[in-house]
């Protein structure tokens, strides 16, 4: 299949893994932020074909993952409501929030639909102008067009039975978290592709140059990956720090500009609360007031939630590349994908459930997974 | 920053569910979690541990074959088939796994008040004539009429018996080291149909379930050679979940590779778009048999000699390392665990 197979090829792969090997002469630690390339790396054991001295830890990319808790918990209110239909992506629906999660409140008879585009979930308000439809949007800029093009479209044609929960989030001050932590281990960075096919990537030429650090925008295909690392070493082991574009075949400098001006049209840059990470100023995106009718955190009463997050686990630590999951003493034992602790076990992009579902059985033991 | 502006906390766990979710109906591990504390532990007893796609009961010295499946697709009819012939392919399915040849079958309908009566025409029609396809007549039923709302439209349950004949003995356990894993062709097809009609997705290309009757495919291989250690047809939870099944009743590992595994274009290109994986995918007319090294390809012969089977091939292995993991080599020629999920695929954000 095209885009896929040339993608997917061993011999490129080797290739890329002998050029890699060529290259390094030092001890690297890098870091994919996206959860949809930490996915592919678990999926196809990339690490499996770097040399020993090259180290990936994954970043907080995953969008599923960093909804605090509190948020999820106001999705979980308001899809019990009698007169709400609720509707989320798919993934969203396994996440625990303090008490319960999405899939048990649809099981007691809550309103929930897992659509594909928010602008589905626009037709379920059409089609059912006595349900008040609430979207979760939730996302990094990748998803955040989608949902503000149905937000615009929705107040466009007088919708007044659709709302979103917002609760988007923004890669590069997250990156500039980990970058000013005292504890950062991180010397060069994979940027999401994804976010970069809208936004472009000025904003990661920035943090480039105050940190001196290397960053490569990457796809999300093995052979992508592996030569966003090739490019990183080789920026690392000459000393360069400098934004180069791996995926180029999606990704311009620029971004998406349509895309983008829909987004600030809809949306305005807020603080924002990452589950495992803390506060981070002007790190999401809520809806700007003039849409303040679309808005659930208007329209319904969703103050006075707070959640207490009790030590657990140890997802923050491997958000920030400071431990790997298998390192947690919780790992396959008392977090699973079954019983999760912590977000990163329940998303499918979450770095612990990805290596529980393509590493398990290393760490767990004989007789298959419990 | 200081450390303390990071949080270094997650969520507590969730207490264990109080009620059924859907998942528990997806083959994963919540489907083995019902199985393993709900219903086992009521029915103890020999055969039902044998947890075969159909029971093996002996009477009077012949070994009948029992099988149950319900039916409850939405919407009812999509590109490749219907509810009624699903109900029939599902049932003999499960039947000629085990070996069995299919005798006769019952059928059930739930039906919701208000379905048009044509539409209930056309799934008998449509059952009716998957039946005879399959050389199996219906020969008991029963119709339960419930309030709107009490059904989608229609469920179907229908059973089967079969006979099995003298010398084969098939069963998931009965897997070993060094075994080849075959499969009948391209996997994906039912559930990625089933999907896009469902969910109105406009997909290049049509997309047709798979659904049919593996009687004769199963008999060509039997014909062929006697050393077939069992069979499945990987239903819900796709591919996956029949070998981790085999994998776990046969107390062996198994390694196959990504790149022997067919899945068409559409298929790949629809899972690519919706980030589902095809090898969790449902099928509903292919085909899982571990075969004995030496008949391997014998097996594969007349496979490919039945219409269902044009496309098979050797998947992969059975090994004594891992028992009861499945690994698989990638495309990249690295290696991964193929594990059972934990519910129904969910699609992914972005």
């Amino acid at each position: 299949m095209k885009y896929i197979d040339e993608y997917r090829n061993e011999k490129t792969a080797r290739r890329l893994a002998a050029k890699l090997e060529r290259l390094v002469t030092r001890r690297w630690v890098l870091m994919e932020i996206c959860g949809g390339q930490t996915h592919t790396i678990l999926r196809y054991g990339l690490d499996q074909l770097l040399p020993e001295k090259v180290r990936l830890v994954h970043g907080p990319g995953c969008p599923v993952c960093v909804t605090p808790l509190e948020m999820i918990d106001r999705a979980l209110y308001l899809a019990s409501r009698p007169n709400v239909t609720f509707v989320s992506y798919g993934d969203m629906l396994r996440v625990p929030g303090s008490k319960s999660d999405l899939l048990q409140v649809k099981a007691a008879g809550g309103d929930v639909r897992v659509v594909y585009s928010p602008l589905q979930a626009l037709e379920i308000a059409r089609a059912h102008p006595e349900r008040d439809v609430v979207f979760f949007a939730i996302g990094f800029e990748t998803t955040a067009p989608a949902n503000a093009k149905a937000v615009w479209q929705a107040r466009h044609e007088g919708l007044t039975n659709f709302s979103v929960l917002a609760s988007h989030v923004l890669v590069p001050p997250a990156i500039r978290l980990l970058l000013k932590s005292p504890r950062n281990l991180v010397q060069g960075f994979v940027a999401p592709g994804h976010v970069c096919t809208v936004m472009g990537y000025r904003e990661y030429a920035a943090l480039s140059r105050e940190f001196h650090v290397p960053v490569v925008v990457g796809g999300f295909e093995p052979t992508d990956l592996l030569e966003a690392v090739v490019m990183l070493v080789s920026q690392l082991e000459e000393g360069r720090a400098e934004v180069e574009n791996q995926y180029a075949r999606a990704v311009k400098r620029e971004g998406n500009r349509p895309a983008r001006k829909l987004v600030t049209k809809v949306f305005r840059v807020c603080d924002r609360k990452w589950r495992g990470m803390g506060f981070i100023p002007r790190s999401g995106l809520r809806l700007r007031r003039k849409y303040a009718r679309h808005d659930a955190e208007q329209r319904f009463d969703l103050t006075g939630f707070s959640a207490e997050e009790p030590a657990e686990c140890r997802s923050a630590e491997v958000l920030q590349g400071l431990a790997e999951p298998i390192e947690c003493p919780a790992f396959g034992k008392r977090c699973t994908p079954q019983h999760p602790l912590g977000a990163l076990m329940v998303s499918a992009e979450g770095a612990c459930s990805a290596y529980y579902r393509y590493r398990g059985w290393e760490v767990i033991p004989e007789g298959g997974l419990p | 920053m200081s450390d303390a502006g990071f949080e270094l906390t997650c969520p507590a766990p969730l207490p264990a569910g109080e009620r059924v979710l859907l998942g528990h109906g997806s083959g994963g591990r919540l489907s083995e979690a019902l199985l393993r504390d709900v219903f086992l532990p009521a029915f103890s007893n020999p055969v039902l541990a044998q947890l075969n796609d159909q029971a093996e009961v002996c009477v009077n010295g012949h070994r009948l074959a029992f099988t149950t499946d319900s039916f409850v697709v939405q919407p009812l009819f999509f590109p490749g088939g219907d509810i009624g012939s699903l109900a029939v392919h599902g049932t003999v399915n499960d039947l000629v796994v085990g070996g069995a040849r299919p005798l006769c079958l019952s059928a059930a309908f739930i039906i919701e008040e208000g379905l048009p009566m044509e539409t209930l025409r056309r799934v008998v029609s449509s059952l009716r004539e998957a039946a005879a396809e399959a050389g199996v007549d219906v020969v008991t039923g029963d119709t339960k009429v419930v309030e709107k709302g009490g059904a989608d439209g229609l469920f179907l349950n229908t059973s089967g018996i079969g006979l099995v004949p003298e010398g084969v003995r098939l069963s998931a356990d009965h897997a070993r080291p060094g075994d080849r894993i075959l499969l009948s062709g391209p996997i994906g097809e039912h559930g990625i149909a089933v999907l896009a009609q469902r969910e109105g997705l406009e997909l290049e290309g049509p997309i047709k379930s798979d659904s049919a009757a593996l009687h004769g495919l199963v008999a060509a291989i039997l014909a062929a050679t006697t050393k077939v250690r069992c069979m499945r047809d990987p239903t819900r939870g796709g591919l996956s979940a029949a070998l981790n099944e085999i994998a776990v009743q046969s107390r062996v590992g198994m390694v196959i590779d990504e790149r022997a595994i067919p899945v068409r274009a559409e298929v790949q290109g629809a899972c690519e778009l919706l980030g589902l994986d095809p090898l969790y995918v449902a099928n509903e007319g292919k085909l899982v048999a571990i075969v004995e090294a030496s008949a391997a390809d014998s097996a594969l012969a007349a496979m490919r000699g039945d219409p269902l089977g044009m496309d098979a091939r050797i998947i992969g292995r059975v090994c004594d390392t891992h028992p009861g993991v499945v690994e698989m080599r990638t495309a990249i020629g690295t290696t991964r665990i193929v594990d059972l999920l934990t519910g129904d695929q969910l699609p992914r954000i972005c």
